[in-house]
């Protein structure tokens, strides 16, 4: 007990003095997982919506392995996305192993099936009898895409805090993919990993309730906009 | 965002991959040395702390430009293979056996650490072995094979973790583990473990450095690793190695040249 507490009183020492390589940290965090949310919602809210609407043979396999991918081991990413990256692998000449990048794609790997399973749940909720009022109504298909897109927006800011909490707090890809090099691609959790190894407990107990502040601040900023009264 | 707009051909030349055992990232050691090089050299360094036996393999397949690793016998087999070339010898320290002070193997006082672990095994008290492949790993058998015992058995425990935890799993379980100077040093304060056998001349701890050969991995950035294998040689960074540790320990961590 006495260790959480000296951890908490070293998190707001860190916090207060601005420690530069806490700071460091915690922005590439933030940008790392920003960054492969934001791509993940790019391609995962079109594909979800896709799969929502559309009827194709083997539709059922197709949900079935993208709500699969929703619990997709984070150090199985990883692993593939490392060999995928290695010098002698087949992007090895993109020399991304080991860069912020390399960290990027892994989360989006993570991340993408989660917001496509959570955007095609949101999509296929909304009654069908509704999609076809809306066309009723004379709507062209890209006025109905946003019609629904709107009715979902709830569950899809439910998908966006999923995808961000899902890989702001992933250890396993970005320990492998990144190396968690100090002062590259040291993110929060590795870091966290890190200096529990080095014995430094209440260092990593201060990272982790760092990590834990911004998860809550991002998701918070979230609920806000989800819960605003509705238009 | 700059974050993605690094250039493939830059990366390649102006940085190297070191690979390294777990300890000298732990210990605090390459914190130190990893930013003197760069200012001197103008390399960029990507550390990956893995564990020697990961390490010397990301070496084999080319994937590390130079690696630092504390297994001299598994490292004379990747010589032979040819991948890896020029090894030296760059700092030593040794290897303590530790465990609970109630020492329930009775094997404090004991001179030999083969015979300290045939005792261990045979009383059935808790050993926990990292399991890993790392150095302290391959020390470890290779004193389980000097003691003539296979260890197998409920006493004999795998932690498949890094010397830190290990370190931590051992106090809570009362086992005996076999822990590098550096790595105990920096945990004794919050373990409940003793050292009860060093000095025996079977627990040296020897890291070497080697470079990738470029014959065999054409892609390597060797000139990067030569230089950063040399300049783990200086003077300059052996006399940092030299006195690493002594503020905060009260003894050096590491020593370097022969012993």
């Amino acid at each position: 007990m006495e260790l959480i507490w000296e951890g908490i009183k070293q998190a707001i020492w860190l916090l207060l003095n601005g420690d530069p390589e806490v700071l460091r940290i915690t922005l590439l965090s933030l940008q790392v997982s920003t960054v492969a949310t934001g791509v993940s919602l790019l391609v995962g809210i079109p594909l979800g919506t896709l799969l929502a609407l559309a009827r194709f043979p083997g539709r059922g396999l197709v949900v079935s392995l993208v709500n699969t991918g929703m619990g997709l081991p984070p150090v199985v990413v990883g692993l593939f996305v490392s060999i995928l990256l290695w010098r002698s692998g087949p992007l090895g000449l993109l020399e991304l192993l080991y860069t912020p990048t390399a960290i990027v794609i892994a989360q989006f790997v993570i991340a993408l099936p989660i917001v496509t399973g959570l955007t095609l749940a949101a999509v296929q909720q909304i009654p069908p009898r509704f999609r076809l009022q809306i066309l009723a109504l004379g709507a062209s298909r890209v006025q109905l895409l946003w019609v629904l897109l709107r009715e979902a927006r709830l569950p899809l800011l439910a998908a966006v805090m999923a995808g961000f909490g899902g890989v702001i707090s992933e250890v396993g890809a970005s320990m492998m993919v990144g190396g968690n090099i100090r002062g590259q691609t040291r993110v929060l959790t590795t870091a966290t990993v890190l200096e529990t190894g080095k014995g430094n407990f209440d260092v990593a107990i201060a990272l982790s309730l760092l990590l834990l502040l911004i998860t809550f601040l991002v998701n918070w900023a979230l609920t806000w906009i989800q819960q605003r009264r509705r238009v | 965002m700059g974050l993605l707009a690094a250039t493939p051909a830059q990366a390649q030349r102006s940085s190297l991959i070191l690979a390294t055992t777990t300890s000298t990232q732990d210990s605090g050691l390459l914190d130190v040395l990893v930013p003197l090089f760069e200012k001197k050299s103008g390399y960029t360094v990507k550390t990956i702390a893995v564990g020697t036996g990961q390490s010397l393999a990301l070496g084999h397949r080319g994937e590390a430009d130079v690696v630092l690793v504390h297994a001299p016998e598994l490292e004379l087999q990747y010589l032979a293979k040819g991948t890896l070339v020029n090894r030296r010898r760059v700092m030593h320290n040794d290897f303590v056996l530790v465990g609970p002070p109630a020492d329930p193997a009775g094997i404090k006082g004991m001179k030999s650490a083969a015979g300290a672990l045939k005792k261990i095994a045979e009383r059935g008290a808790l050993f926990l072995s990292r399991g890993d492949q790392s150095g302290t790993h391959d020390k470890e058998k290779s004193l389980w094979k000097a003691a003539g015992i296979a260890a197998t058995g409920p006493w004999y425990i795998e932690s498949g973790q890094g010397m830190g935890a290990t370190l931590t799993i051992a106090s809570e379980k009362g086992a005996y583990t076999l822990a590098d100077r550096a790595t105990y040093l920096a945990f004794k304060r919050r373990i409940q473990l003793v050292v009860l056998l060093e000095g025996d001349a079977a627990l040296l701890n020897i890291y070497h450095v080697l470079e990738v050969s470029p014959a065999r991995h054409p892609r390597v950035n060797a000139a990067g690793g030569k230089a950063f294998a040399d300049f783990m040689l200086s003077a300059a960074a052996q006399e940092m190695i030299k006195t690493f540790g002594v503020g905060k320990y009260g003894e050096p961590l590491f020593f370097v040249g022969g012993g």
